[in-house]
């Protein structure tokens, strides 16, 4: 639905050059929540202005619904009337809401239809029935400073679906709100996703956000994709970071002759009780040091930390089994490493 | 004496009606394009920023009485005469267009840029931007601007007996300097102190309600004072007129 090739954006001021974007290849499949993480500084806010062309990519190819909006937006700094149609139908939300004060949240929402052209009633039809799908059908009459960040962030999204597009862009929209909030907002981007098709591309600094309703994920670092696929294709990648993040264990061992590993599931395994298992077959007693663990689908998807008895040797065959059942297994040689990923995004 | 005053007023109000809507006219958009044509701006145009920018200064760092003067052969071409009420509208809507102008920009320059962005992220163009976004998310700002140009017009007018044009500045120094009428004189200072508190006082009650509906109110509101800086420094009128109300 998304995909941009080879996008690279480099700001130039007063002779310096910096590099936002270094190549970037990003695919965002139809229907899919994608979430970009990364640091601040890392690229994302650029790439998804890039996206909808409110930055112009320096070099790069960015295809929204089979539209190829680099070629339209053709060589002046202004948008041409193609570039700005194209932009009518990809919806965004912003992290500081952007809402007019000047407006009330009717003719907030409105607004993208007046650009649009709409009669007054369709366009108020339109609005109402918006702010009544975000929860927010009595607020209509009011000004956004009579709001909650939350409700405002609400008004947001309505007005980002009044042009019914099939892509919506989320600029850290939650990065403003309590953690409540932001839970309310994920789950009413999560229900747009599911009852209306609608494909979103959201970055965030949040690694719970990405926990919360991501399909897929990206991982960006100095403008460049380090890592990227569907949770648990990041799951089945060994030394994922991401996967890390996503699912953090911890624990150290709790002697010496212990084996300490990693198990991660990755969804196309893991539909028996395989620990249970593991420890009736070989008569061990095995210890939990740490696990992060989501059922999606009826299928375990995550990552769990165990302590073996015995030294590695004496453990091959365990995690040889394990192995069979498909699992991926690590063994943990240092375990004071932490991984250092993303540190403010993380919960445990 | 009465109908002396009545006809004074009559073309204070004239001069100042008419160069006030000639200076909201063309200063609104001369303010807008100056923040559109700047570094990062819609528009962004080096030269033409610059050009109007320096024209702007110019006009502005020129002593309206000067001003006056100068124009004489642009009024005469605009208007057929460089005596009266209506050729005194040309200097003074000449000399508050770029005042206005630059009260503008800074009205605008402080609308959200995110705005702006979310306006271009809906298809909309440059002019959707000034119309949606800029005018309206400005508009308490740009109505105490005009307050203020109101307020400086008034000023100006003192000068604009220099051509005959007439006014209670022209009056009170006809009869209150050259004649030693100072009785004349403090009516005169009387009614434009009045009349300046009445402009001030519904320029900022329309600009306070504005302000509150979009939730950036409930400070008190404070008296501008940038009449001061006018060309050709503090003017007669608004010196005279403001000291009770500077507080």
């Amino acid at each position: 639905m998304i995909t941009t090739q080879g996008l690279t954006k480099v700001y130039r001021s007063r002779g310096r050059e910096v590099t936002a974007l270094d190549g970037v290849d990003l695919h965002v499949r139809e229907g899919e929540v994608f979430g970009v993480i990364g640091q601040s500084g890392a690229g994302k806010s650029s790439l998804i202005r890039c996206v909808n062309l409110l930055e112009r990519p320096t070099s790069g190819t960015v295809t929204v619904a089979g539209q190829d909006l680099t070629a339209l937006a053709g060589r002046g700094a202004r948008a041409g009337r193609e570039l700005r149609e194209a932009r009518s139908r990809i919806g965004m939300v912003f992290q500081h809401f952007n809402l007019l004060s000047s407006r009330t949240v009717q003719d907030n929402v409105e607004l993208p239809l007046e650009i649009l052209g709409h009669s007054g009633q369709a366009r108020s039809r339109k609005a109402l029935e918006l702010l009544d799908l975000v929860g927010l059908a009595d607020k209509a009459k009011s000004y956004p400073a009579q709001l909650s960040g939350g409700q405002k962030q609400r008004v947001g999204i309505a007005r980002a679906l009044a042009g019914d597009p099939k892509v919506l862009l989320s600029d850290e929209a939650t990065s403003a709100l309590d953690p409540e909030t932001t839970r309310s907002i994920l789950e009413l981007l999560r229900d747009l996703n599911r009852q209306l098709g609608l494909t979103v591309l959201l970055i965030t600094h949040e690694m719970d956000v990405v926990k919360t309703v991501c399909d897929s994920a990206a991982l960006m670092e100095g403008g460049q994709i380090v890592e990227s696929g569907t949770v648990s294709e990041l799951l089945a990648t060994p030394g994922s970071e991401l996967a890390a993040a996503l699912f953090p264990v911890s624990g150290d061992a709790s002697g010496e002759d212990r084996t300490v590993i990693d198990v991660t599931f990755h969804g196309e395994s893991a539909t028996q009780p395989v620990i249970s298992q593991l420890s009736r077959t070989y008569n061990i007693d095995i210890s939990i040091l740490g696990a992060a663990m989501d059922t999606v689908g009826g299928k375990q998807v995550g990552r769990m930390r165990i302590e073996l008895p015995g030294r590695y040797e004496d453990n091959v065959v365990p995690i040889g089994f394990l192995r069979e059942q498909g699992l991926q297994v690590e063994i943990v040689e240092n375990v004071a490493q932490e991984p250092v990923l993303l540190k403010e995004g993380v919960t445990k | 004496m009465q109908p002396l005053l009545s006809q004074a007023c009559w073309d204070t109000l004239y001069m100042v009606g008419w160069s006030t809507l000639i200076a909201v006219v063309v200063g609104l958009p001369l303010g807008i394009l100056l923040v559109l044509t700047d570094r990062g701006g819609l528009l962004h145009n080096a030269v033409l920023n610059k050009v109007i920018g320096q024209v702007v200064n110019i006009v502005r760092s020129m002593p309206f009485i000067i001003l006056m003067v100068a124009l004489m052969s642009f009024t005469r071409w605009i208007v057929g005469t460089t005596i009266g009420r209506d050729a005194a509208i040309v200097p003074l809507a000449v000399g508050a267009i770029p005042f206005f102008a630059r009260l503008v920009e800074t009205s605008v320059r402080e609308v959200d840029g995110g705005l702006v962005e979310a306006v271009q992220s809906m298809g909309g163009n440059t002019w959707t931007v000034v119309r949606k976004v800029l005018v309206p998310e400005s508009l308490p700002s740009l109505i105490s601007a005009t307050t203020t140009t109101v307020v400086a017009i008034i000023g100006y007018t003192a000068m604009a007996g220099t051509v005959g044009a007439g006014g209670l500045g022209d009056l009170a120094i006809r009869y209150g300097y050259q004649r030693f009428e100072s009785q004349m004189m403090w009516i005169i200072v009387a009614i434009l102190a009045i009349a300046i508190a009445v402009v001030q006082f519904a320029g900022d009650s329309g600009a306070r309600v504005l302000h509150r509906r979009a939730g950036k109110g409930g400070e008190p509101f404070r008296f501008r004072k940038r009449a001061a800086f006018l060309p050709g420094g503090p003017v007669t009128a608004d010196a005279t007129a403001t000291p009770g109300k500077t507080g």
